[in-house]
């Protein structure tokens, strides 16, 4: 097994492993917990991307999601008291038919999967690095960038809006 | 052995269901919300492997798209979130049922 195999097989095993621990931690309910989990699977979800040599997407998926987005979600857990919530029971139907349904989907997934061939020839070569898809992004997908843009604007515009303090 | 599309998108299945189990079994906003993160993020695993693997940068761009959209879908979320609490005093989904019939 070379290094990439091992690399890919680590990663994939942090990703699932705390990606679990963010919906189902045994040792806490508090959000905190699931927050701070939600950080390490990103990480090792861009540890993957540089895998895939998508490196400048493995950096904003680090800057933007485990700096802000995150962040984000500390600040509003912090601004809600929710120490009553983690106390709620987990009903258990619930969890049952959830199961159920999840593992149904999973399985028609991973079903497809089993049955679909794969062209394995051709070497993957390319290289997701910043002049590559900045060139890209700034000549064919530079319509929808812009849009981005606009909608970032919506966004900002929104959540002033909602965070007044009388909606009304 | 070599790692193939097929690995990546395997684990971009089971992080895909494990981020759905949990908006349907976790009763707390903040936790679903995180869950749909989980989500997203299964799918641009999906979308960088898909790029890698067919020699095409768009999926990369794709991904960048869907970064951007989850940020802004997030600030409003949580935004939407804190006013809801504001008003109801909880972040429980099985206490916000006032839209049941």
């Amino acid at each position: 097994m070379d290094l990439q195999t091992i690399l890919f097989y680590v990663f994939a095993a942090l990703t699932l492993g705390c990606g679990t621990l963010v919906i189902a931690n045994p040792l806490s309910r508090n959000p905190v917990t699931s927050a701070m989990f939600l950080v390490l699977t990103i990480i090792s979800m861009a540890g993957l991307f540089v895998l895939l040599h998508a490196f400048f997407l493995a950096a904003v998926q680090i800057l933007v999601y485990a700096g802000a987005v995150i962040v984000l979600f500390l600040f509003v857990i912090m601004l809600l008291d929710l120490k009553a919530e983690a106390l709620r029971r987990i009903k258990i139907y619930g969890v049952l038919a959830g199961a159920v349904s999840v593992g149904a989907i999973l399985a028609i997934f991973l079903k497809s999967l089993g049955a679909t061939l794969f062209n394995t020839d051709s070497q993957p070569t390319i290289e997701g690095g910043t002049a590559e898809l900045g060139k890209l992004l700034f000549q064919s997908y530079v319509l929808p960038f812009e849009v981005v843009s606009v909608l970032l604007l919506v966004a900002m515009v929104g959540v002033i809006l909602l965070s007044k303090k009388n909606l009304d | 052995m070599q790692i193939g599309l097929e690995h990546y998108l395997t684990v971009s299945f089971l992080l895909f269901a494990l981020g759905l189990l949990g908006v349907v079994m976790r009763r707390n906003l903040l936790v679903i919300y995180m869950s749909l993160e989980l989500m997203l993020n299964a799918a641009n695993l999906a979308l960088v492997a898909f790029s890698r693997f067919n020699n095409k940068l768009d999926g990369q761009v794709l991904v960048f798209f869907i970064i951007t959209v989850a940020a802004a879908e997030v600030s409003v979320g949580l935004a939407l979130i804190v006013a809801l609490y504001r008003r109801r005093q909880s972040a429980h989904v099985e206490d916000l049922t006032s839209m049941k019939l």
